[in-house]
């Protein structure tokens, strides 16, 4: 039923840290959350994208090291495939995602709370369904545990560097092209929608 | 030199930075990587048993998952509990707290009704948790953990996930929505 304490004070300290950091990374907010789906606010890709890379590193040295052991999610193409489909569509519509919007209700966000229900709902459905669910998650096939390096059949290292390299260049272009002032959008045929330095977040009807 | 807990928000890039460190602490401490969700699931399991014991033994109410799996309060259930108590004290030192009930891009588009946008925020809610427990990970579990472990299930759970995600966004918003961010 429990683990052992030190095992639960460990796993609250990291909580506190992490929530901590989603906080003060703005990413518990609905319009950052979505302003990322509609392309507008980069901040989630930012912040996901610098801790994968810097993980990578850290992570694939300690599994080296024999100090720590990878723990790979099965590719059950049923489950992630579908699972994947209701989760983007599940997020969109609330604003937030699991963790942030745990974070959320630390800010005393209603909305939030909310939501947190729905989700110990959605949870309690598919505890009480998977006898249902089981078969749609398992029965397409089994990809197994596998992680790119074993596809490509290289050294992890090399696909560390590869990443590295792609999150630099394309958060440099997000960088590039956030600064970059009176940004033409296709839509934008004739005349000057808003002047580009206007303060976004306050506009109302 | 301002105190930077009190600081509203902090460069993206030093908290990415900062949840990437987390990460090898988690591995080296706990051997685990960050994840949620699967905390909901188990304090759902665990309710369940707790109101139907039957479905944990056998007979007609006996449900599978409990022999698959033995739901507890572990080191990620107080991860889940930590993560609302750190935002409550981010929030906290730097005054950002949030008490808008309808958010300022939803009136926009949906008006300010406060029972339709917690309608939608509980409806969105449950069918994000189901198809995190589906696909065995969210945002975090499969978003930054399993990516960083280059695990192939989690680029395509976030990848697709992330896709579907922008199209309902662009279907719900249009490409007006951006403006009201």
């Amino acid at each position: 039923m429990f683990d052992s304490p030190e095992k639960l004070a460990l796993g609250f300290i990291t909580g506190i840290v992490f929530g901590f950091l989603l906080q003060k990374g703005r990413v518990g907010k609905f319009e950052v959350i979505v302003g990322q789906f509609l392309l507008k606010d980069w901040q989630v890709l930012k912040v996901m994208l610098v801790a994968m890379a810097v993980g990578s590193i850290g992570v694939y040295g300690l599994v080296e090291a024999d100090l720590a052991t990878l723990s790979i999610k099965p590719f059950l193409y049923g489950g992630v495939l579908i699972g994947a489909v209701l989760f983007g569509i599940g997020m969109a519509v609330f604003g937030l995602c699991p963790g942030t919007s745990v974070a959320a209700c630390g800010e005393g966000n209603r909305g939030a709370m909310i939501g947190v229900l729905g989700m110990l709902t959605g949870a309690t459905v598919f505890v009480a369904a998977y006898p249902l669910i089981e078969p749609v998650i398992k029965g397409f096939g089994d990809g197994d545990k596998i992680a790119i390096p074993d596809v490509l059949g290289v050294s992890p290292w090399l696909v560390i560097v590869g990443l590295l390299l792609v999150v630099a260049v394309f958060l440099a272009a997000v960088e590039y092209f956030e600064r970059k002032p009176m940004r033409k959008t296709p839509g934008q045929v004739g005349g000057v929608k808003e002047p580009p330095f206007v303060s976004r977040g306050h506009v109302t009807r | 030199m301002t105190n930077p807990f009190a600081m509203k928000s902090w460069s993206p890039y030093l908290v990415g930075l900062g949840i990437g460190l987390l990460s090898w602490f988690t591995f080296a401490t706990a051997n685990k990587p960050i994840g949620i969700t699967t905390a909901f699931e188990y304090t759902a399991a665990l309710a369940e048993k707790a109101v139907v014991p039957q479905v944990a033994e056998a007979g007609q109410w006996h449900n599978k998952y409990f022999d698959e799996k033995s739901p507890k309060i572990d080191w990620e259930w107080m991860l889940v509990l930590g993560v609302l108590v750190g935002a409550f004290f981010s929030a906290s030192l730097s005054g950002d707290r949030q008490h808008e009930k309808v958010p300022s891009l939803w009136r926009w588009r949906f008006g300010d009704s406060v029972a339709q946008r917690y309608a939608a925020a509980f409806l969105g809610g449950a069918l994000m948790m189901f198809g995190a427990r589906m696909a065995g990970g969210c945002t975090s579990g499969h978003g930054i953990s399993g990516t960083l472990q280059l695990a192939v299930s989690s680029w395509v759970f976030i990848l697709l996930a992330f896709s579907v995600g922008t199209v309902t966004a662009f279907a719900m918003y249009g490409k007006e929505g951006g403006d009201h961010v």
